[in-house]
């Protein structure tokens, strides 16, 4: 299983973190600071994956972005490195192009695709296509919403004018 | 409405109340150049944040926890923000509830007595008509739900498996993972729902639904049974795949859903494994897909990986494995690093199944070992040490030192371990071991462990053949030496004991390059390491233990000796102060006898040595934990190591005379600590097999005490008690610098033969010798004897040689008066104890009519001689001294107690003082 996904700039900054194991705030502070030492320092040419505490991080670097994810010890680490390039690829079509800003900006909606990758650390759905369906169909529930409620609020500001 | 009203209402800061929007807050997060500043930032928009929870607003309850969430991900605490979560959960609209889930879902996680709130709007929503909502509630549960709730929710979930929303099942799928995951008692529940996912059309479910009975196998025998049943389902998913055409909707690089193949193949080694039907069901698409899947891109190579390690797991026919084997192959000899990497990790289990296999690749995977990448080091370090065994282990240790001289620092420790186990493990023979472990040894750094070391030391003890060789090796290693302690340790233990085959050229083996050594080339070895800021002080003890022994093998460079051992009379170090002292006491005083104290070490028994290793606990827990050094331990000690060891050795020798005489007295202090070990000790009857190799040295200390021990029955106990005189009542050394008037020699009677055994002693016994000299040297209350080992040593371990002596016992001192007891045991009757009292007057005017009176208990016999006298001169000008007679019936079980009463004059007037003697020695 996945205990951790983890998203960390070039220079150490978190750009998203998503626990499925239990991590107290001060392990996981702790674990962050550690891999990012360990990931960052490593050279481009080596291979994708580093022992850590009996599991395994997996990771990969798009842009200026890490993509990491701990697996156990005896998952499989090139699914694992299809995995993240699966998220990567969906982030990619979701927000045309994905960059680091747009995962700063909507963090929120980063989150919202990786639920709908991966629950309880196991991967859910293997279409990309689908994925990006069902995440569209809930922005437009969302802005249906807005709408509406944005229109009540005309309504009343207009009535107490 | 609401808005307008807050922002016409009295609050001082209707605006504030709206704050920033979620991007602009993020922008002056990122717009902040220093961590102070940010800070400042985060702690504002807090403040804000916290107001607006306090005040309840709901408009903007969603954009604030949004907020938090920011803040959460920079590291700052958002505890405070964890109700707002539940708030949005319980309101109606899907984009409150869709921020609520997503905080709930990074803002808290299991172990919250918050998360037990949620359960209710849980089993609500995810029964909600909307799929999104029932979806936001399944993923909730499936990433943070505790076992509690788990528990409570698992009958929706379970219902919600049977849902006619692809959507919905895969997520509820998944979801039971989790809960099975945390209650396990939910398998059974599970199980039938389970399997019947497995037929679904859907690829998200179906790899939900694989994962989801992988889980149940793994933890339920029941579940594995029924699985058993469904090996042809899960074949036909993987064929589906395998045979179809492409499929737009799951392509990944030409592979059809290469995540789905991977779980079924997963399942199916599970399912497989020791179970030969379900393994010949699935061969056949094993080996289609081993020899059909593209290895070009990943997608291709993760599937054969998979694939090989079911192959490999269950009970497959030989050509099925041959095929996975000849796919390692070509992952191996892959230029890319990841393939490599999981091919070494694969090979590592393999190598149970079929050695020959790996065998084929050894040059390759020992490649692998210099790799650049730590990664692949690891991985290749693990395969070569499994792969390592006697006709092979030559070449491949060459090759690991080769990679030790160019090795990162990290990996270092790391390998010298491996290259040491190998060596000790599979070494042909003797001189090829030593000479690994000094090529080990002279790597720089300090990477080759303590029990290294002295296992090393055991062997070449053992070599006798080769203690000429190795002697010489060492010295020419040490002569590009840079600071390694273990080297060093290891030369100077070797240079100290055979110093002399160093200069003569002793024992050369054919083919030995010769060497020329003078003696004080010898020492200048032990300088170079005594004066170097490197060495540790463990390391100087050894320097300094080396010299002793050379001193006497040595003749040209005695002075030399001394002025390397006089420095550290100052050191700072107690360990080092102490053996400088004592060493330099040995050198100046007692030439005579110093060439018997420094004899060479009787050969180290290796047979106990390892089984004394491999039982370990006794010892280790009697070394205080510091050092699992057994019989070593005291070689190590005559040669260097701390005071601990030193027990060891007694121990040693105590253990020959008690598997003969149960120790069963009481003992305090180091007697205590002596008999725990005699307790665990593994030796008890090792008795036989350490006797032949103590008798290399005649007159060895370990072989009086044995020939001794063995008759006498009673000298087990006496002998640990002269060595360790209890300590609480009063300590005995105390008593014997203010005893210093009494002549040490006096109870035993001195002679010629008794001395030398007494040296002898020393020999071992350095522990009770450093710990006197101690006393004499820093006691500040302690009159006489400056510095003088052997003086303070005198009265101690004479003991166990002659059986007649015990430390003097201050039975009774008071202000005016003191009371001395010397101790005598006739030979032949251990339940008779002759006590030699000595009267001392201690204040100024003298006593006359001076008469001593005694009691003991009924077990206790008391014969009182006369005194010499009954005038007592003032200010310890005189001692009257009396002989008492004690027989004591319950010898061995119980010590002496005596009753004392002195009756006296001083200026006329009738004195008496009382007392209560219980610090006799034990054994008496």
């Amino acid at each position: 299983m996945i205990h951790f996904v983890l998203l960390i700039s070039r220079q150490g900054k978190v750009r998203l973190t998503k626990w499925y194991s239990p991590y107290t705030q001060k392990e996981r502070t702790k674990v962050i600071r550690e891999l990012s030492g360990v990931i960052l320092s490593r050279g481009p040419k080596l291979c994708n994956f580093v022992e850590w505490r009996g599991l395994k991080v997996v990771y990969k670097r798009y842009a200026s972005l890490y993509f990491c994810m701990c697996i156990d010890a005896d998952d499989n680490e090139l699914e694992t490195l299809e995995i993240i390039h699966h998220f990567v690829e969906i982030l990619d079509r979701y927000f045309g192009n994905v960059c680091e800003l747009d995962l700063i900006f909507n963090f929120h909606k980063a989150y919202y695709i990786l639920d709908e990758v991966l629950i309880a650390g196991e991967l859910q759905e293997s279409s990309k296509k689908s994925v990006a369906r069902v995440i569209a169909a809930q922005d437009t529930l969302v802005e249906n919403a807005k709408e509406q409620a944005g229109s009540i609020t005309n309504m009343i500001a207009q009535a107490t004018k | 409405m609401q808005n307008l009203m807050k922002a016409l209402g009295p609050g001082q800061s209707g605006g504030l109340k709206m704050g920033t929007r979620l991007r602009d807050m993020i922008r002056a997060v990122r717009a902040c150049k220093t961590a102070a500043e940010e800070r400042g930032v985060i702690a504002k928009e807090c403040a804000n944040l916290r107001n607006a929870f306090k005040e309840n607003d709901q408009d903007y309850r969603h954009r604030n926890v949004a907020k938090l969430m920011f803040i959460h991900m920079l590291g700052y605490p958002t505890h405070f923000g964890q109700m707002e979560c539940l708030k949005l959960i319980a309101s109606g609209g899907f984009p409150e509830k869709r921020i609520g889930y997503l905080g709930l879902m990074l803002l808290l996680d299991e172990r919250q007595e918050v998360l037990m709130l949620v359960t209710n709007s849980l089993k609500n929503d995810l029964n909600h008509k909307n799929q999104f909502i029932a979806g936001l509630a399944l993923c909730a549960l499936g990433n943070i739900c505790s076992a509690e709730m788990a528990r409570d929710l698992a009958p929706e979930v379970e219902k919600l498996l049977h849902n006619n929303n692809s959507y919905i099942r895969k997520k509820a799928a998944l979801c039971s993972v989790r809960i099975v995951r945390k209650v396990p008692d939910l398998i059974e529940y599970f199980t039938n729902p389970a399997v019947g996912l497995l037929t679904d059309k859907h690829h998200g479910v179906l790899i939900a639904a694989v994962k989801l009975c992988h889980e149940l196998c793994q933890n339920s025998e029941a579940a594995l049974e029924q699985m058993r049943k469904q090996v042809q389902t899960l074949v036909r998913i993987l064929k589906n795949m395998v045979v179809s055409g492409y499929a737009p909707e799951y392509d990944v690089g030409g592979i059809t859903d290469p995540f789905l193949q991977i779980r079924v193949l997963r399942l199916l080694r599970f399912v497989g494994k020791g179970d030969a039907d379900s393994s010949d069901v699935m061969s056949d698409i094993l080996a289609q897909v081993a020899t059909n899947t593209e290895g070009n891109k990943n997608a291709g190579n993760a599937i054969l990986y998979e694939c090989v390690l079911t192959i490999m797991a269950i009970e497959a026919i030989g050509g099925l494995r041959v095929l996975a084997v000849n796919i390692l192959g070509r992952f191996l000899a892959n230029r890319d690093n990841n393939i490599r990497y999981v091919a070494l990790n694969t090979l590592v289990k393999v190598v149970s199944v079929d050695t020959q296999a790996v065998q084929r690749h050894r040059t390759t995977i020992v490649e692998c070992v210099k790799d650049s990448d730590v990664s692949i080091r690891r991985r290749a370090l693990e395969l070569v040490y499994a792969l390592v065994n006697q006709s092979n282990v030559k070449a491949l240790t060459k090759e690991l030192l080769e990679y030790l001289k160019v090795s990162d620092q990290e990996f270092k420790s790391d390998l010298t371990a491996k290259i040491c186990s190998l060596v000790q493990k599979f070494a042909p023979e003797k001189q090829w071991y030593i000479d690994q472990h000094i090529l080990v040894m002279a790597e720089p750094g300090n990477y080759v462990k303590e029990e290294v070391l002295r296992t090393l030391i055991v062997v070449i003890s053992n070599a006798t053949e080769l203690h000429g060789y190795t002697v010489r090796q060492l010295y020419r290693a040490m002569q590009r030496w840079s600071g390694q302690e273990g080297l060093a340790q290891v030369a100077l233990w070797c240079i100290g004991e055979y110093g002399e085959m160093l200069i003569n050229h002793l024992n050369e083996l054919p083919g030995e390059e010769p060497l020329t050594v003078t003696e004080s080339d010898a020492v200048d070895v032990i300088e170079t390491v005594i004066k170097d800021v490197r060495s540790s002080s463990n390391t100087q003890a050894f320097a300094l233990t080396a010299l002793l022994k050379l001193s006497s093998r040595f003749s040209s460079t005695t002075q030399r000796i001394k002025d390397l051992i006089k420095p550290h009379k100052g050191s700072l170090t107690l360990e080092l102060q102490q053996r400088s002292i004592e060493f330099g006491a040995i050198l100046n005083r007692h030439d005579n006898i110093k060439g018997q104290l420094v004899e060479r070490m009787p050969v180290l028994d290796e047979a106990t040595y390892v089984s004394k290793k491999a039982d370990g606990t006794g010892i280790a827990l009697a070394a205080d934990g510091k050092r699992a050094t057994p019989v070593v331990g005291g070689d190590i000690l005559a040669n260097g190591g701390p005071k601990q060891e030193t027990t060891n050795t007694l121990i040693d020798l105590l253990n020959l005379d008690a598997d003969e005489t149960p120790v069963n007295e009481p003992r305090k202090s180091a007697g205590d600590h002596l008999l725990s070990l005699l307790g665990v000790d593994p030796l008890s009857d090792s008795n036989v097999g350490t006797a032949p190799s103590v008798g290399t040295s005649s007159d060895n200390v370990l072989m009086d005490i044995l020939s001794l021990g063995t008759p006498a029955a009673s000298t087990a106990p006496s002998s640990s008690t002269s060595l360790f005189p209890p300590a609480p009542p009063a300590d005995p050394f105390a008593g014997l610098g203010t005893a210093a008037p009494v002549d040490p020699f006096a109870p035993a009677g001195g002679n010629a033969p008794r001395k030398t055994s007494l040296l002898d002693e020393l020999d071992v016994l350095p522990q009770v010798s450093r710990k006197t000299s101690l006393l004499d040297d820093l006691g500040p209350a302690v009159p006489k004897d400056k510095g003088s080992l052997l003086d303070g040593l005198d009265t101690i371990p004479i003991v166990p040689a002659t059986t007649s002596a015990y430390p003097t016992v201050t039975a009774l001192e008071t202000s005016g008066l003191k009371v001395l007891f010397d101790f005598v045991k006739p030979p032949g009757n251990p339940q008779s104890t002759v006590i030699k009292a000595s009267y001392i007057n201690l204040s100024p005017s003298p006593y006359t009519d001076f008469i001593f009176q005694a009691a003991v208990p009924k077990f206790l016999q008391l014969q009182l001689e006369p005194a010499s006298g009954s005038v007592l001169p003032a200010s310890g000008g005189g001692v009257i001294t009396q002989t008492i007679n004690v027989t004591n019936t319950m010898h061995g079980q119980k010590s002496l107690l005596m009753k004392l009463r002195i009756i006296y004059k001083v200026d006329g007037q009738d004195k008496v003082e009382q007392g209560q003697v219980n610090n006799f020695p034990q054994g008496l």
